[in-house]
């Protein structure tokens, strides 16, 4: 199987690595969207994070990722029944959806091999529930089955599977982030589609000489050898891990001082932005920046920062108006730091 | 430098050299657009392309009605049944594994081919989740996709998906290749696998590297991707002309670089001498590379007969500065001039962006309706006996659970089956409602109205993006008409390409009618529901062939008219631009059988309720 390149590697793109790390310590941010140019790299950075998740405790052999520290309550049935779960420590999954993907797979079936073998009637989970506690990725988010997008967002709102079909009837927790990325011009997002993504980054081609070397020249690296660039980026790797592993710790201590809350509400509100979303998005993704960088307390710069990602796509945009949204945002943060800087 | 080489006899070793990287470097490089019809000239070089291949490694055509389930693979349904468990049939990306993929009539291709082409090509993984199987298959291909897009100045222009394109390192035209052109390729297979064995390890000079990323900001091409793709193949023309020591790679090489990989690429020109800095930072779109001859090539490319050129050049890293730079700028320059056609080079260097650039991806012909129309979309229960499909899998899962209660199958069956276990697929119903938007941009509506004209289509197009149509832009003004967009559900490119329409000249209503009526079919044909709206206020003055004149235009007009309302049922209206309405435009309704509404002043709300009106 082919190596994935290392996320460490990747050539400028800030705004999309960030978002990325920010949903990774903070899950219920809510998904990130990727949307841009073509070659940008987009599937390249969404498949490296997998390489950089924390490892987390699971109940081994349970194929819905349970949470063996959780109370019975919140396991599958098999493992709140189980006397002794047996815990192992695995990586965040990362599962991607691939093109073409039948419902059956993705929501989960009849086994077919047991009904047919032993004519037993029994569930076969499918990628929701591998998912579960970690990312799911969709690429060219834009050119989804319209009936898997649909079971998709249920799940999504609900943060739990109903299958119903074959004359199953289960249902299982499957919260994950949900990661999405396309290209604007072959199609628009469905707007419910569009409103389950907490952040929504832009991504542009760098115009400059110097970074399309850089770009070229690590993708060459990598191609000739694989192995040693991987390792040469194993230390980064391993920082940026541990990094993950002490923010999804400390996030819960990080405080968020009025200031911020205030400057948030402010923000929304100069935008109009459309109920509390935004608002606690961001208020969110500023926490989890902190602790990203190890601080236990956000700050307004944590604010600015993620503000365009996380307002962009909330905007009450007119569907003509192509550039407004991040220079609306840019604006609105100026007069607001700005603002506040003066008085 | 030798005399002016003989076009077709230099674009036919373009595409040899192209096809020895391909066989040298292969998957990495993605693969190569081939533009030419079917004929001897194409199949020379499929043969000799597939004689550099190895032996044993699959070569296979893939049919553009190829359906998703035997591309990506799935159930093998007997199989199953006899072993009584689910057994994985490969689709045809995992057999081509380490081989080549033919695709013809690859501007035909549809979204549900390209999509998981593009994907493999990205990452040579093939992820399969489907009818009950997980499986993940390596998936290295080389696609050669046999271009066979006309490209006359008509609409109905069809090029490649740009998603596929962009992740094929070569392009290729052959159509001026005459067959006293064609020679046999100057390698042979150990030469090629010796050269792959060098792959590898060639690196290419941060010279090399810094001169293709200048020329992808010079030419206006903003996928990595491209840059990328020429370094690889600069390594593989590297390992082609290696005689087993490293060099730095010569100006022959880049120039082949330039040729075969950048220059199809261009969205614009170099200045002749200052170097530009790119001002806007947008989609890389892509020029069609057309079938005109081009200006006389360099000598430069002879390719490298085994093992010699392309040579080290020592001049390059000698040469510092500006001097350097407008060398560069040069070689560009005559690259572009070696590989595009002249009229798109014009329009280059008259700084448009080129056309057909804003195709939709592969959105036409029967693997486009078999998508829109026969896409599965779950199943329910129901008789197959009406016409419907049967679904195999679900049938089974729904007859599994019940086995032990019911009698036992018939001798030899593995299950008994009843009709209430019988499922049939659900397809997708809806067809895609497509507004074709006629805009008069000529000088007589132009002093009048185009603006409002404009702000008209612009509230139209909102209200297509709510209902999630798809929109298309056919402009005419001077002596033709234009489909400025073809159709896109993209707000973006529709209020781009409306933006940039420009106003003046005489008013060909005629031609904007029959490209109307060629849109409308082949929209048709698609599967779709297309719609059509006219803006104009019905004078024309330049008739079919380009005359001028107010009745012959005006005949001509009424013509092709009557020609649309026989040719397709697609209902319309006529917009009346005009500052006091008309009769023309209403004649002009009335030989298109649709309906005719003046433009209020800016009312944008009625005739928003008008349209509605054809459209329901």
């Amino acid at each position: 199987m082919a190596k994935a390149f290392p996320f460490t590697a990747i050539v400028a793109q800030e705004e999309m690595k960030t978002a990325l790390l920010v949903a990774a310590v903070d899950p219920s941010v809510g998904g990130v969207l990727v949307f841009g140019d073509r070659g940008t790299g987009k599937s390249t950075a969404i498949r490296a994070l997998a390489a950089l998740m924390p490892k987390i405790p699971m109940v081994a052999g349970c194929p819905y990722n349970c949470d063996p520290t959780r109370p019975a309550a919140e396991l599958c049935p098999a493992c709140a029944q189980s006397a002794a779960l047996k815990t192992r420590m695995a990586p965040i999954p990362v599962v991607d959806l691939p093109l073409g993907a039948t419902e059956d797979r993705v929501i989960g079936a009849l086994d077919l091999e047991r009904a047919l073998h032993d004519g037993e009637k029994a569930f076969e989970p499918g990628l929701l529930a591998r998912a579960h506690r970690g990312f799911l990725y969709i690429d060219e988010v834009n050119l989804l089955e319209d009936h898997i997008v649909d079971a998709l967002l249920d799940v999504a709102a609900s943060g739990e599977n109903l299958v119903e079909r074959e004359g199953l009837s289960i249902r299982h927790a499957a919260r994950f982030v949900l990661v999405g990325s396309g290209n604007p011009e072959e199609g628009e997002l469905r707007p419910q589609l569009l409103d389950r993504f907490g952040l929504s980054v832009e991504v542009r081609t760098p115009q400059d000489v110097a970074a399309r070397v850089e770009i070229v020249r690590q993708r060459d690296a990598f191609e000739r050898d694989p192995e040693a660039f991987i390792k040469r980026q194993r230390r980064k790797e391993g920082r940026v891990r541990r990094q993950l592993q002490n923010a999804r710790q400390t996030l819960e201590r990080v405080d968020v001082p009025q200031a911020v809350l205030e400057a948030a509400a402010q923000l929304c509100l100069s935008l109009g932005t459309d109920g509390l979303r935004g608002e606690l998005t961001l208020i969110r993704t500023s926490r989890a920046r902190a602790a990203l960088q190890g601080r236990e307390v956000a700050t307004l710069d944590d604010l600015r920062a993620l503000a365009p990602p996380v307002l962009r796509h909330r905007l009450r945009r007119d569907p003509l108006d192509e550039s407004g949204s991040s220079v609306r945002i840019d604006r609105a943060l100026a007069a607001l730091f700005d603002g506040a800087r003066d008085g | 430098m030798a005399p002016a080489m003989d076009e077709g006899r230099a674009r036919w070793r373009d595409a040899a050299l192209a096809a020895a990287c391909l066989a040298v470097a292969g998957a990495p490089l993605g693969g190569i657009r081939l533009r030419a019809r079917p004929g001897p000239v194409r199949d020379f070089w499929l043969e000799r392309m597939r004689a550099l291949a190895a032996p044993d490694r699959p070569w296979r055509r893939l049919p553009l009605h190829c359906s998703e389930a035997r591309l990506l693979g799935g159930l093998d349904l007997s199989a199953t049944l006899r072993a009584g468990k689910p057994v994985e049939a490969r689709g045809v990306l995992a057999e081509a594994h380490r081989g080549v993929l033919v695709l013809p009539m690859a501007e035909r291709a549809s979204g549900a081919l390209v999509s998981p082409l593009a994907a493999v090509l990205d990452d040579p993984t093939l992820s399969v989740e489907r009818e009950g199987l997980a499986a993940r298959h390596p998936c290295e291909l080389v696609v050669l996709a046999l271009d066979e897009g006309v490209n006359d100045e008509g609409v109905n222009d069809e090029t490649l998906d740009p998603r596929l394109r962009e992740r094929l390192a070569f392009e290729v035209d052959l159509d001026p290749v005459a067959l006293a052109d064609l020679d046999d390729f100057p390698w042979t297979r150990p030469q090629i696998r010796e050269a792959a064995g060098r792959y590898r390890d060639i690196a290419v000079s941060e010279d090399t590297l810094e001169s293709l990323c200048r020329a992808t900001i010079v030419l206006g091409i903003d996928s990595p991707r491209a840059a990328v793709l020429a370094a690889r193949s600069a390594r593989a023309l590297a390992a082609l002309a290696d005689l087993g020591h490293p060099q730095p790679p010569g100006d022959a090489l880049l120039d082949a670089v330039l040729r075969l990989v950048l220059a199809p690429r261009a969205t614009r020109l170099p200045a002749p001498l200052a170097p530009e800095e790119p001002e806007e930072p947008e989609e890389p779109e892509e020029p069609v590379a057309d079938s005109e001859p081009r200006p006389p090539d360099r000598a430069a490319d002879d390719p490298p007969p085994p093992g010699s050129a392309p040579e080290a050049d020592a001049e390059q890293s000698a040469e510092q500065g500006a001097p350097r730079a407008r060398d560069e700028q040069e070689r560009i320059l005559e690259a572009a001039h070696a590989v595009l056609p002249a009229d798109l080079l014009a329009r280059l260097a008259a700084g448009e962006r080129p056309r057909g650039a804003s195709r939709a991806p592969g959105k036409s012909g029967a693997a486009q309706r078999r998508q829109r129309r026969g896409r599965p979309m779950g199943s329910r229960r129901g008789d197959p006996r009406r016409g419907a499909r049967l679904d195999v899998l679900a049938t089974l899962r729904a007859a599994a659970p019940w086995q032990p209660l019911r009698a036992p199958p018939p001798e030899g069956a593995l299950l008994r089956i009843e009709s209430d276990d019988l499922r049939i697929l659900r397809f997708r119903q809806r067809s895609q409602s497509v507004t074709v938007f006629v805009v008069d941009a000529s000088g007589s509506s132009a002093l009048y109205r185009l603006a409002e004209a404009k702000g008209a289509v612009e509230r139209l197009l909102a209200d297509c993006y709510v209902r999630r149509d798809e929109v298309a832009l056919i402009a005419f003004r001077g002596q033709g008409a234009e489909l400025l967009l073809p159709p896109t559900r993209s707000l973006v490119r529709a209020k781009r390409a409306l933006a940039a329409l420009p106003g003046g000249g005489g008013t060909p209503l005629a031609a904007a009618i029959e490209a109307s009526a060629a849109l409308l079919e082949q929209l048709e044909r698609r599967g779709s529901s297309p719609m059509y709206v006219v803006l104009t206020d019905g004078r024309a003055n330049v008739c079919r062939d380009g005359r001028t004149g107010r009745e012959a235009a005006m005949e001509d007009a009424r013509a092709a008219a009557a020609s649309l309302r026989r040719r397709t049922r697609a209902p319309g209206m006529v917009i009346d631009t005009s500052p006091r309405p008309h009769r023309c435009a209403v004649q002009l309704a009335e030989a298109l059988g649709a309906l005719s509404l003046p433009l209020p002043n800016a009312d944008a709300a009625q005739l928003q309720a008008a349209v509605e009106r054809v459209a329901a």
